[in-house]
């Protein structure tokens, strides 16, 4: 039998698909069969990926939902790597890291699952970062200092506590610029 | 290639060391799991990014030392052989994942190859430390220095509420992977590994054989290791698993105590039928290569067996690897060779012993 994608090669992959009731047979060669992804997975992830293909709600999240909304989320595309919320779906592996960002309605519930009930990160952080967190928070802790000093009218406070928000901004900004890759 | 340059190559300098707990305890290792910043990760297939990862290391790391850590060489999978990469795989040096990846793969290997980092598996960097026997503290804290090695001259992809971003869900967080190998026989014989296995993945890590496919485990070697990678520190994932195989080493010591009270007999002449076996068969197929194998360590370990080293165990279940055995035999053999090759490499190695006598 031939390949039905190329006709070139023999036809060594034999799928059978039921969709809806109609039954579907494909017949591809090795290659082909990897290109359409038919292929994709070596032992370990194939093992992972029914795991994980099966722990993740996104059929009962997809149904619950009019049908409008399903196919916009069907469609809705990482702007980092182009990859869809269909393929991540199918793969359950992530692009590029603004993934994170472009499927975060639909993550956590998938993190719930895998890491027992935990969403959060509590471990280590990167020292560049690290430095930048403390800052963050300081601007924050100082930002209500300010509200309360210009409450209370004073002014001369306030201009300090104001400098030294600019400050830490801007040592935030510096870091960013700094260093490669 | 005489035996004994073969085993050296096949074995990796580390492995000579004896750790703690060893009459139990294999190895300990220690994954981290790490991607650069605004680069899409090797699993969005775009060569370009991946070849810019690779160049990176290249330059940063490529022949450089870091503490204990020395001579970081480059090995890139395009230019291996089959059967060098089949051998990589066998030393757990790389990932079978990551020898598919002949485009932009390649690992990054110390000269005691303690250390390996794989460049473009699923993430862009995997780092990988192991340490003789039950080591879990010392080597977390290698592989956190280590980190910070990289990160001095790398971007990670970092966020503030995921922690480390990872290709896969399941390691976003600390991308944190610790394995402890355990040879467990007497709790294997015992018939005790099918209710403790369901007990430890209750506690949200994961039993699996090391060799062998599925739930059977070949020589009767288990790896344990964490799960979760988010909501738990680096430290506190590191010490449970560590209570964890404490209470198993302890059973299996209690266990090797037991049969050799009930039936010491029995488990002796089952120890010296596999030791006879092992000297003397001609074809031995991989799997009673390993049942062996495993008896014969337990031999030494609980002192029935003297004048053979320890390290045979760890050391043939490397070596009968088809990769390897194909390595010694410098062509590839069909499954049939491999099984009278097999049995001779195993009859030299013993013989090796008795010269060292």
């Amino acid at each position: 039998m031939q390949c039905q994608k190329c006709h070139d090669h023999e036809a060594a992959v034999h799928y059978t698909q039921v969709v809806n009731g109609q039954k579907k047979e494909v017949h591809l060669c090795e290659q082909c069969a990897h290109e359409e992804g038919y292929m994709n997975f070596t032992n370990e992830s194939l093992s992972l990926h029914h795991f994980l293909t099966n722990m993740f709600p996104f059929d009962q999240a997809v149904n619950q939902q009019p049908k409008e909304q399903v196919q916009r989320n069907q469609v809705m595309t990482c702007e980092g790597c182009g990859l869809t919320y269909a393929q991540f779906r199918r793969k359950g592996k992530f692009g590029c890291s603004q993934c994170y960002e472009t499927f975060d309605s639909y993550l956590n519930p998938i993190f719930k699952r895998v890491h027992s009930g935990n969403t959060e990160h509590v471990g280590k952080i990167p020292k560049r970062i690290g430095g930048q967190l403390h800052k963050r928070k300081e601007i924050d802790q100082l930002k209500k200092e300010l509200q309360q000093l210009i409450e209370d009218e004073n002014f001369e406070e306030a201009a300090h506590i104001r400098d030294r928000i600019r400050t830490l901004n801007q040592e935030i900004d510096e870091s960013n610029k700094g260093g490669d890759a | 290639m005489s035996l004994q340059d073969f085993i050296n190559d096949a074995i990796s300098p580390w492995m000579n060391n004896e750790g703690n707990d060893s009459d139990i305890v294999l190895s300990t290792r220690i994954r981290l799991a790490r991607n650069l910043e605004q680069v899409p990760f090797p699993t969005s297939q775009d060569q370009e990014s991946q070849q810019k990862v690779l160049q990176h290391v290249e330059q940063e790391f490529n022949e450089q030392s870091y503490e204990s850590f020395k001579q970081f060489q480059l090995v890139k999978i395009g230019e291996l052989e089959p059967i060098e990469k089949r051998v990589l795989v066998e030393k757990h040096l790389i990932s079978p994942n990551l020898a598919e990846n002949t485009e932009t793969g390649a690992v990054l290997i110390s000269e005691n190859e303690q250390a390996s980092i794989m460049v473009n598996e699923e993430d862009h960097l995997r780092i990988q430390l192991y340490y003789p026997g039950f080591e879990l503290s010392e080597a977390l804290q290698q592989a956190q220095k280590l980190d910070d090695w990289f990160e001095e001259r790398t971007r990670y992809a970092f966020d503030e509420h995921k922690g480390y971003l990872t290709s896969c869900p399941t390691n976003v967080g600390t991308g944190l992977r610790a394995s402890i190998m355990m040879h467990l026989p007497a709790l294997t014989i015992t018939n005790q590994m099918n209710q403790i296995v369901p007990e430890i993945n209750k506690l949200g890590l994961v039993v699996r054989g090391i060799y062998g496919e599925g739930s059977e485990a070949l020589g009767q070697l288990y790896q344990i290791s964490n799960q979760m990678t988010l909501g738990k520190s680096e430290e506190d994932i590191v010490e449970d698993l560590k209570s964890v195989v404490k209470q198993v080493i302890e059973s299996e010591r209690k266990a090797r105590e037991w049969i050799m009270q009930q039936s010491g007999i029995q488990l002796e002449d089952r120890i010296f039928r596999s030791y006879g076996v092992l000297a003397h068969s001609r074809i031995i197929e991989s799997k009673e290569a390993a049942k062996c194998l495993s008896d014969v360590r337990l031999g030494i370990d609980i002192g029935l067996i003297k004048n053979v080293s320890k390290n045979i165990l760890n050391e043939l279940m490397v070596l009968t690897q088809p990769g390897f055995l194909q390595h010694y035999a410098k062509k590839s053999l069909h499954p049939n060779e491999r099984d009278w090759f097999r049995a001779n490499l195993i009859r030299e190695r013993l013989q090796l012993e008795q010269y060292k006598n």
